[in-house]
């Protein structure tokens, strides 16, 4: 195992400590565990959620869809053109030509006119009531894994430990931000500033914002807590932070898997696979000025 | 300077992420789902049973859907399905001002009734303004007047063994080389005897109009639009969905939607 994790160290001495480190015990097993069923949840709550929108591309802001009168923030269309089929997005009352990803995608031979294209949904064609079935089981695995996770991070102190925010966060946060845009990493035990609001907006702000403006879509929930509709703005507003709070977890995502890349992929997945996590050497600091 | 370059290794890493998240998302992986028999999809699809009870425990009986006020009611209602029935029956009910359409209540009843929309209409009404949530997505309020379901179904007298409610309507909504589908669906009884479940024939103060169901059509405020057939003409109480349609218990439950249209 030891042995294994040098060659892996010597291979990898792109931007991961460049001597030897200490590995730590970083992730516990119930971190661990629940990030990959995280992860594989999202995944198809994406895919699903995105042919559910299919269903009805399009925005707005209230209790109901304008259709006598206007209240979208965005629409997804086509319509078809001297030059053939235009897929558009408006977005605000502003229109931008999308051909070939929003709206019409597929091959110039055979376009399809959906607003979200084959490759970003399940199934691939359109197909409401599927997205439905993995939708409605992959929301209950992600809460219920939410559950989980926040019983087991207030028992093993994770919570405490690791993802609350001290002033000394905050203090250093200035040269967090600045570290990252250099892509100068430390390897650490503890979480950066960054890290703890990164983790702890998706944890405590999105999924959860997730959870709630799903809910507020429920006819059935209504009934049990009409309020929830209403102070989300209405059931059609909640369908819109539903879907910019999607886009937000998206762009999460997105920065989550650069910022492996960038630290030193194999020391970072082995983390979370293992738990075990090999820090920065102590000697690591005197060199960062010359480095 | 900070150091930061790709090593082979962190690139070939990056490669086979890249790689296999496309090949995930790849198209059509995962269309076996699409598969109405598929076993996974059957485990998936159990999700929604448990749905069903969750909310049930946490709405109860009685709870009831939102209501609004008039000026809520910003545009006519958004009609989806059948909005013009070209059956032959339909037709000439309709070229009569729907004079000559019953309303059946059968299956498990102690005094099956047949009643004209005059008589409905002269039984106990109640008058809502309510948010239609459809499937799709998309939401629109309007006012809804009608005979409560309880009371159509008190009035046959509902036998203990029955468990559910189902609706024939007179709409086609398929056509194929099998034949014709006219539009079927059912609630329980809970559903049914909710007070807001309402047989309605009047919309925003005027008579229901065709393309929203006319003369008769379910109201199931804590559902989705599809379990609130249009075009009724015969409630039936059964014991169990099993014979009807390919035994899901409604249209587009046996082509894949969830019996129970809470969520």
């Amino acid at each position: 195992m030891e042995s294994q994790a040098r060659l892996v160290q010597q291979a990898d001495d792109g931007s991961a400590p460049t001597s030897e480190g200490t590995l730590v015990y970083r992730q516990s097993g119930w971190t661990r565990l629940t990030h990959w069923i995280w992860a594989f949840s999202l995944f198809f709550l994406l895919l699903s959620g995105l042919q559910i929108f299919n269903a009805h591309p399009a925005l707005y802001i209230g209790k109901q869809s304008g259709f006598a009168f206007s209240n979208d923030v965005l629409v997804i269309g086509a319509e078809n053109s001297s030059t053939g089929p235009v897929g558009y997005t408006t977005i605000l009352g502003n229109r931008f030509n999308t051909t070939g990803v929003l709206g019409v995608s597929g091959s110039t031979a055979n376009p399809s006119a959906r607003a979200f294209p084959a490759w970003a949904t399940i199934p691939s064609g359109q197909d409401l009531a599927t997205g439905r079935v993995v939708h409605f089981f992959f929301a209950w695995m992600l809460s219920a894994t939410l559950l989980v996770w926040l019983g087991a991070s207030l028992l093993n102190g994770h919570l405490r430990r690791d993802l609350t925010p001290r002033a000394n966060d905050l203090r250093r946060l200035p040269k967090d931000i600045v570290d990252h845009a250099r892509l100068k990493f430390h390897h650490s035990r503890d979480y950066n500033t960054l890290q703890k609001l990164a983790y702890g907006g998706v944890l405590f702000v999105l999924l959860p914002l997730m959870i709630i403006t799903g809910l507020a879509m429920s006819p059935s929930m209504n009934a049990a807590v009409p309020f929830l509709a209403d102070l989300l703005g209405g059931r059609q507003t909640a369908r819109t932070i539903h879907f910019v709070a999607m886009a937000l977890l998206v762009g999460f995502f997105i920065i989550h898997i650069l910022m492996i890349l960038a630290a030193g992929p194999i020391n970072e997945l082995r983390s979370i696979f293992t738990g075990w996590y090999r820090t920065d050497p102590p000697a690591d600091e005197n060199h960062e000025g010359s480095a | 300077m900070p150091k930061f370059q790709l090593s082979r290794r962190s690139f070939l890493t990056a490669a086979t992420l890249g790689a296999s998240t496309v090949a995930l998302s790849g198209c059509d992986a995962f269309d076996f789902l699409a598969d109405r028999d598929n076993g996974v999809r059957n485990v998936l699809e159990g999700a929604n049973d448990l749905t069903y009870h969750v909310q049930r425990l946490l709405a109860g009986r009685d709870s009831l859907a939102q209501e609004f006020t008039e000026a809520d009611i910003r545009q006519p209602q958004r009609p989806n399905g059948i909005t013009a029935p070209d059956d032959s029956v339909y037709k000439s009910l309709q070229a009569g001002d729907f004079a000559d359409w019953r309303l059946e209540v059968t299956g498990l009843v102690d005094k099956p009734l047949s009643l004209s929309r005059q008589q409905l209409m002269n039984m106990p009404s109640r008058t809502q303004i309510t948010r239609h949530d459809c499937v799709e997505g998309w939401s629109c309020i309007a006012k809804w007047t009608g005979v409560p379901m309880a009371l159509v179904l008190d009035a046959a007298t509902v036998k203990p063994s029955a468990r559910y409610v189902v609706f024939h309507c007179l709409d086609t909504i398929e056509r194929s080389i099998s034949g014709e589908v006219k539009y079927y669906g059912s609630i329980d009884l809970i559903d049914a005897r909710h007070p807001q479940t309402i047989l309605a024939y009047g919309m925003n103060g005027k008579p229901l109009p065709v393309e929203n169901g006319a003369p008769l059509r379910v109201r199931v405020e804590r559902q989705l639009g599809y379990k609130m057939p249009k075009y009724l003409h015969r409630i039936e109480l059964v014991d169990g969905l099993g014979a009807m349609g390919l035994g899901k218990g409604g249209y587009w439950e046996d082509r894949g939607y969830d019996w129970y249209g809470g969520i």
